[in-house]
């Protein structure tokens, strides 16, 4: 609503700058330019309101439900991003913990990816090998990983390895069944296009179930990216020792009850979450969205 | 690399220049594919084929129309080498064969350049020369400025010519067509019809074409075998005594009418 005044003033603008040129084309050109304008106003004007909504309640949490001397429980947001954002050592302390937390989340990452692609490359050759690999995946994936953890601390220690074990225990399971789903994707006709073709199992896997899988392959890995970070996060969090990740900070702020500091974390723990799953969006764009109808992809 | 990879483990007889040298000693024998007693049952117990033996001569067009789900495209699987007969043989050179699928079958992630000379790439034919064969079949089929094209903004009749063209790529002495044309609108399929009636001419293969259209069949073949409801037989055969080329007047002759009823007439008989 507040746009329209504004997108009027910028269609005059153009009838002005447009002169002679002729009625018909700057009366296109303000159309196009009121319903770009309303374009752009419908689709920031929700979260944008949204986003005033939670900060409006986040203050009416802070100043009128709680007591002052229990405002520390939630600090207002001006003072959150006074301390956790604004105070350089604060938040370069915040960035470096991210830092850690992002390095041991790509290794797990990558070390998943390896993985999961050799096992779902096995498992699409043979029905054999899916029957036999499948029922551990699931149970190693039912694990809860706070069960296990302790396990890892006991084989690994408490250090950069056993995080980057949970990172992958985390994210495995997404890339093969998504990979492993994206391989068995090309049509019947194709596969017999291949055969009719002798062409090798390689060739089949190169030339064939690997391309057909890329939307699958990709989607998996948008999960598995994620869940990888979280991983990085929570393993860091329960060992507790070695190169300061995210983890250990998030600990260190709830015990020494530094609010604003930990409410910080929590927000660049999420953005870290946010933009790893971004950049995925954006690899998949670029690699196959000259021939795949990727939805939900707007970065 | 890519050539590498391919033929490292196949390791089949597909040999590396095979269309340059062997098209010519085909001429020899004129028969290209011949079925001898063909019978199909599937494991579920579905007898699909009974009893099928006919020949496909080196500038014969045959088509073969029937009800649906009477074995006609099981029949081109065999043919193919895609399934296994339960009984009789076929006789055919399956490293040069063409197959054109009910579906274009694609790849996505290709363009129509790309699927063109996937087959070539297959038998392992050096890059400009595949090149070179895939833009050839590319103009043939009329699809000549679309070569950067993904398959996702091509209307159902380009697909099916990009198909076409990927199969004539390799110039297949025998062509079998798998209701190819099925999918398309009713005009569409009038002019691919008639391309395909022209590629015949030129290319000079031996076709043989599934269809369950009347007049699609009459109009492109030499000869219109009608096959029976499940089990398939083949129970009548016409000799289609037009010359080519034909043309799109040709739907509307009484001659055509006349043998496109009787063809009818067989196969509602064979209901």
């Amino acid at each position: 609503m507040t746009m329209t005044p504004e997108a009027s003033t910028k269609a005059a603008a153009a009838d002005l700058s447009g002169g002679g040129v002729g009625a018909a084309l700057s009366g296109a050109t303000r159309q196009a330019e009121r319903s770009r304008g309303q374009g752009i106003a419908a689709t920031l004007l929700p979260p944008l309101a949204m986003g005033a909504l939670i900060i409006g309640g986040w203050y009416f949490v802070t100043y009128v439900l709680l007591e002052p001397q229990r405002r520390f429980l939630l600090s207002a947001p001006h003072e959150v991003l006074q301390v956790g954002f604004l105070d350089w050592g604060n938040f370069s302390e915040i960035l470096s913990g991210l830092w850690s937390s992002t390095r041991v989340a790509m290794i797990g990452l990558a070390i998943s990816i390896a993985l999961g692609f050799v096992l779902a490359t096995i498992m699409s050759q043979a029905k054999v090998f899916e029957r036999a690999l499948f029922p551990y995946m699931v149970i190693v994936q039912a694990v809860p990983i706070l069960a296990i953890v302790p396990l890892i601390s006991f084989w690994w220690g408490t250090g950069q390895t056993s995080r980057i074990v949970v990172c992958i225990i985390i994210s495995l399971f997404p890339i093969i069944v998504n990979t492993l789903f994206g391989l068995q994707s090309a049509e019947k006709g194709m596969h017999d296009l291949f055969t009719l073709h002798q062409a090798s199992r390689v060739t089949r896997l190169r030339k064939l179930m690997f391309p057909a899988g890329m939307p699958a392959i990709f989607a998996g890995l948008r999960i598995s990216a994620g869940l990888s970070v979280i991983g990085a996060i929570v393993g860091d969090f329960f060992f507790g020792k070695g190169d300061v990740g995210i983890g250990q900070l998030l600990r260190k702020y709830a015990n020494q009850l530094q609010g604003e500091e930990l409410l910080a974390a929590v927000i660049m723990s999420s953005a870290l979450g946010v933009g790893v799953f971004l950049l995925f969006g954006w690899i998949q764009n670029v690699a196959i969205g000259r021939w795949h109808d990727s939805e939900g992809v707007t970065a | 690399m890519d050539r590498k990879l391919g033929s490292g483990e196949g390791k089949r007889e597909c040999a590396e220049g095979f269309l340059v040298n062997d098209i010519s000693s085909n001429a020899a024998t004129s028969t290209s594919l011949a079925f001898n007693g063909i019978a199909m049952t599937f494991p579920d117990g579905t007898h699909t084929l009974q009893d099928i033996s006919f020949q496909v001569d080196r500038g014969d067009f045959i088509t073969i129309v029937g009800p649906s789900g009477c074995g006609k495209s099981t029949l081109l699987k065999i043919a193919a080498g895609l399934l296994d007969p339960t009984e009789g043989h076929v006789d055919v050179d399956r490293d040069r064969l063409g197959y054109v699928f009910q579906d274009a079958t694609l790849l996505h992630w290709r363009t129509v350049m790309g699927n063109v000379e996937l087959l070539a790439e297959l038998h392992d034919i050096p890059k400009a020369e595949r090149r070179r064969l895939a833009q050839d079949a590319i103009n043939l089929v009329g699809l000549g400025g679309f070569e950067k094209h993904y398959p996702k903004s091509l209307s159902g009749g380009m697909k099916m010519r990009a198909s076409l063209a990927r199969t004539l790529t390799l110039k297949p002495p025998v062509f079998l067509f798998d209701e190819p044309f099925g999918a398309v609108d009713e005009i569409t399929r009038e002019h691919l019809n008639e391309e395909t009636q022209q590629l015949f001419q030129r290319e000079g293969f031996a076709g043989l074409f599934i269809t369950h259209s009347i007049s699609e069949a009459v109009f492109m073949s030499t000869k219109v075998l009608v096959m029976s409801n499940r089990p398939g037989r083949i129970v009548a055969e016409f000799d289609v005594p037009f010359d080519y080329p034909r043309n799109p007047a040709l739907r509307f002759d009484p001659a055509f009418a006349k043998l496109s009823g009787e063809v009818s007439e067989a196969l509602r008989g064979g209901h």
